[in-house]
């Protein structure tokens, strides 16, 4: 009896265990069915490459929304990286412990802001702001930028402090006791030796960026053209998915899992590698 | 020109402290921004009313009911398969090939934007297997995306508990199950519920995936096969249709103030647990 409870415990914990990858194949098989008929019908590249999206005449091209999407990622990768990296040698290294105690919260309350918020601060705040000194709509990649930058210090934080406290102490000891400064030592030691963790916590926060969708509703325009400037409003992939689904049926809703298959795609790419570059270390 | 040492180090000392002060008052600023301008919305009315007039007038109490009960089926349903998986991973295997396949698939079930899980939970929940717009559809839509976040915290949790405690179990004649339940477990239960208060907060601040599966009514839901619309919905097509200012900055500062909560609560477990530990 005893042996029994032991074998069928195992079995039920196994069985659990499986749930994470059986969603995974779940999702991956309802999306793809649902809009893989579509980018058969209308040609992978035309799809992809095709530069009108008019769901009312049936043409579905996507690749206005590819460009918005890269252009706003871009934009916070330039803009929030640098902080974010500043920041995360500021808690593992510069922080007193006072401010470090009021630090760690802080980014952890950032991370748990709903994504509307931002959104709803950035149409307050920052989109006036570029409208204002810059010109435009004020509703743009830049904006968008400015929004998604903030959205993704505390994946890209908290990844890369944990890397730089993981490294050997005697780095740091050995620096210093050579006479290099405090920032000698980060610069040209420990930043480089916890390189690939901090490459896996970008590739990470830029998942996020492309993901995001709410607050970039909110803030990009969301029209469908071909940015020539920052100041230009664009539509992204996600947010394609967000604002046309509500009313999309037959063809048209196929059209939008197929985007949502092309974003699942860069994601699971993007996932993959940063889960590499954490492994070979 | 090169600049010295100790300039260098002058300069980049700046440069941090400038980000990371730069960082704080961006939060704040959102934060209390948002709390100025909706706490005086907030009153007994406005919790307890149902919103009429498309939300224009009365409360939110439909939005506060379906976010409790979307939270709670999400939860409910996440947790023990979390929970579970973690045991696994930690009691049952070492590590090879079937480790890293469940932690390949937890790691990439955490990177999947919230849109794609609203596009399947449509699709799956709400159309396959018939359930509708329904708390249950965007429950369970949200205990699959807080799936890694339980099993993460979980494993890291039991992986803490020392194996001395596994060892006098067994020494003692305990089973693997025994020690498990009796002893690790028990131990390991402020990380789990650490874990369990986090995903409340994603649940509570989530809008993609919700708006996708649970709908957009107003009406107060009657069972889990009703329809409703979450608070963070609400505040979305309040604010975006320019519906109510009033009842937008309300909504948003009701919600900051439940995320400040589940942080505080989170917080005030990590240190107890923290202490207790040394």
């Amino acid at each position: 009896m005893k042996k029994f409870k032991e074998n069928f415990s195992e079995r039920v914990f196994l069985l659990l265990a499986l749930s994470a990858l059986s969603v995974l194949a779940l999702i991956t098989v309802f999306i793809f069915t649902k809009g893989i008929p579509l980018i058969a019908k209308v040609g992978v590249v035309n799809f992809i490459f095709g530069m009108k999206w008019s769901p009312s005449q049936g043409s579905y091209g996507i690749f206005p929304m590819i460009v918005g999407t890269i252009s706003v990622t871009l934009g916070a990768a330039i803009i929030g990286i640098p902080i974010a990296i500043c920041c995360s040698i500021f808690l593992a290294e510069f922080a007193p412990a006072t401010l470090r105690n009021i630090f760690r919260p802080a980014i952890q309350l950032l991370a748990g802001i709903p994504s509307v918020v931002y959104g709803f601060w950035g149409v307050l705040f920052i989109v006036p702001m570029i409208r204002n000194y810059l010109g435009g709509p004020g509703l743009s990649i830049l904006a968008g930028s400015i929004i998604l930058a903030i959205m993704i210090l505390p994946t890209i934080i908290s990844i890369t402090e944990v890397t730089i406290l993981a490294l050997p102490r005697h780095y740091k000891d050995g620096a210093l006791a050579l006479g290099l400064t405090h920032w000698q030592t980060i610069r040209h030691l420990l930043l480089p030796a916890a390189k690939s963790g901090i490459v896996a916590a970008i590739i990470l926060g830029l998942g996020r960026a492309v993901g995001e969708t709410m607050a970039v509703i909110m803030v990009v325009g969301n029209a469908v053209a071909l940015p020539e400037t920052i100041l230009d409003p664009v539509r992204t992939m996600t947010t394609n998915i967000g604002i046309e689904m509500g009313y999309a049926s037959g063809e048209h809703q196929q059209a939008l899992f197929a985007t949502g298959i092309v974003l699942f795609i860069i994601i699971m790419i993007m996932n993959a590698t940063a889960q590499y570059i954490t492994r070979k270390k | 020109m090169r600049i010295d040492a100790q300039t260098s180090q002058k300069i980049a000392k700046t440069l941090i402290w400038t980000a990371a002060l730069f960082v704080i008052v961006v939060l704040f600023s959102i934060i209390i921004y948002i709390l100025i301008k909706g706490i005086p919305m907030i009153s007994w009315q406005f919790l307890t009313e149902i919103p009429r007039n498309m939300g224009r007038s009365g409360g939110i109490s439909s939005s506060i009911v379906g976010t409790l009960l979307v939270t709670a089926v999400a939860v409910i349903v996440a947790t023990p398969f979390g929970i579970g998986t973690a045991i696994y991973l930690t009691e049952y295997t070492r590590e090879g090939r079937v480790t890293r396949i469940i932690r390949f698939s937890a790691e990439s079930l955490a990177g999947i934007p919230s849109i794609v899980y609203g596009l399947f939970g449509f699709i799956f929940f709400v159309i396959y297997l018939k359930m509708g717009w329904s708390i249950l559809s965007g429950g369970l839509t949200m205990a699959i995306m807080i799936l890694p976040t339980i099993i993460r915290t979980s494993e890291e949790a039991i992986r803490t508990v020392p194996n001395l405690y596994r060892e006098v179990g067994f020494s003692l004649g305990a089973t693997k199950w025994q020690a498990i339940t009796k002893t690790v477990l028990p131990s390991a239960l402020p990380g789990i519920v650490n874990g369990v208060i986090l995903s409340i907060g994603r649940c509570v601040a989530e809008t993609a995936a919700v708006m996708l599966t649970a709908g957009s009514t107003l009406r107060m839901p009657i069972s889990l096969l009703s329809p409703t619309r979450t608070m963070a919905v609400h505040f979305y097509i309040l604010a975006r249709e320019g519906i109510s200012m009033e009842n937008a900055y309300g909504t948003a500062a009701l919600l900051i103030i439940l995320i400040l909560l589940i942080n505080v609560g989170f917080n005030m477990l990590v240190n107890r647990f923290v202490s207790k530990g040394r």
